[in-house]
């Protein structure tokens, strides 16, 4: 399990950051985010990409985003 | 239509820029301008007489609307944070450098847009300059250009662009005499304070929920084959092409476009070009265009709000020593600028490029 920390990174760092570690290592992937902004568009570039991704809130902000 | 369904607020935040665009233009706003960024803020610039070029000074209603606007959506979302700390000083070197590039070619990637869906040929040249930036800035992107992060700071940090905004607006409406006002010139061209105000508010607070962004757009589409924010950049040339048309306000052609000069004398398409060019990098490693930045400083990021005073500056810079281009062309100060902003953004952005495992 690939973990990414993308936690106070503006966009598009967050998207980029998982495009790399899933073409390194695959999925799964979870990918830890600060703001509704990264939240949406790592899911959507993971979306488009044909991955099932769902996210957990994990509360003052932050989410937990899995990628399968 | 299903199709376009997870793309809805972009491009109703797009169709609703350029109808208010075309609107206030309509009300006084000088031509094709009705929404700038970097005219804004070099007009405010002027207002607070950072600079005193006499055409061009007035506190305009639509930037303080678009901060505060997008602060109120921030809030109500619960998107509000303050953060900064992510190379501030790098930050305004790029604001200001965009601010240069952008009145080089006489108008941000939104006034572009804007100019297209006016008829400005000239404007071609600008988008041609701003998509090859755009592309060189996602080069350094995928080489792993980062800032590094942000950090969580002071509620005060986050706050500062809005409060700066609301004594702006104060100033403007009650401070008799303390400002300064263009008597000819674009900045003579206002539509109503009101007017001005709620469509900044109501651009602002879309803009923040839609994340619209012109070097995002262009940006995603080349490096993740992303169209989203794509579509905000259509929707707003439809509603300013369609709304020029239905006014009769559409001119097709390169000379005596408003508020531009013809680039098609003395090789002034290639300071169009690099102008734009200059905007379209820095505004990528900054994480998005002026109207971008002004949208996170209202959000609470101090980052952006750093940007925002690098352009402000910018902007008094351009008009003190003669960088700022004029419907008569360009200047030889400016081409000068924008080779060393060019130059100057290039080595930020190589400078943070990090290995991969770093």
């Amino acid at each position: 399990m690939t973990k990414v920390d993308a936690r106070g990174y503006a966009c598009p760092q967050p998207v980029i950051m998982t495009k790399k570690a899933l073409e390194k290592n695959g999925a799964p992937v979870t990918v830890l985010v600060d703001d509704n902004a990264p939240l949406e568009n790592v899911t959507r570039y993971a979306t488009n990409a044909g991955f099932k991704v769902s996210h957990k809130d994990l509360g003052g902000g932050e989410f937990e985003i899995s990628i399968k | 239509m299903a199709k376009l369904k997870p793309h809805l607020w972009v491009i109703v935040t797009g169709l609703v820029v350029g109808a208010a665009a075309v609107l206030l233009t309509a009300l006084g706003n000088p031509g094709n301008m009705g929404f700038c960024i970097a005219c804004f803020i070099r007009d405010i610039a002027g207002g607070v007489k950072m600079h005193t070029a006499p055409v061009v000074q007035y506190v305009r209603p639509e930037i303080i609307g678009i901060v505060l606007g997008a602060m109120a959506m921030a809030l109500i979302g619960g998107e509000f944070k303050s953060k900064g700390g992510s190379a501030p000083v790098s930050r305004f070197v790029l604001g200001f450098f965009v601010m240069v590039g952008a009145l080089m070619f006489l108008g941000c990637p939104l006034r572009m847009v804007i100019r297209l869906g006016g008829g400005d040929g000239n404007a071609l040249f600008g988008l041609l300059g701003f998509a090859a930036g755009v592309w060189c800035g996602t080069i350094f992107l995928n080489k792993g250009f980062s800032f590094k992060r942000a950090y969580n700071m002071p509620k005060l940090e986050g706050y500062a662009l809005p409060a700066i905004n609301v004594v702006l607006f104060v100033l403007l409406v009650a401070g008799a005499g303390v400002l300064a006002f263009s008597e000819k010139g674009p900045g003579s061209m206002r539509a109503p304070v009101i007017a001005a105000l709620v469509a900044g508010l109501v651009v602002g607070a879309l803009a923040q929920k839609s994340r619209l962004c012109m070097a995002g757009g262009i940006r995603d589409a080349i490096l993740l084959k992303d169209f989203h924010l794509l579509w905000g950049f259509i929707a707003i040339f439809a509603a300013v092409l369609v709304g020029n048309l239905i006014l009769g306000k559409f001119k097709a052609g390169f000379d005596g476009q408003p508020v531009a000069f013809n680039t098609l004398v003395s090789g002034n398409f290639l300071w169009a070009f690099l102008g734009m060019f200059l905007v379209g990098v820095a505004s990528v490693l900054l994480g998005g265009c002026p109207l971008r930045q002004l949208i996170l400083a209202g959000s609470g990021s101090s980052d952006a709000t750093v940007a925002v005073l690098g352009m402000t500056v910018g902007a008094a810079f351009c008009h003190n020593f003669g960088f700022a281009s004029s419907g008569d062309g360009t200047t030889a100060n400016g081409h000068i600028a924008v080779i060393v902003g060019i130059i100057v953004t290039l080595i930020i952005a190589f400078t943070n490029c990090q290995k991969a495992d770093d």
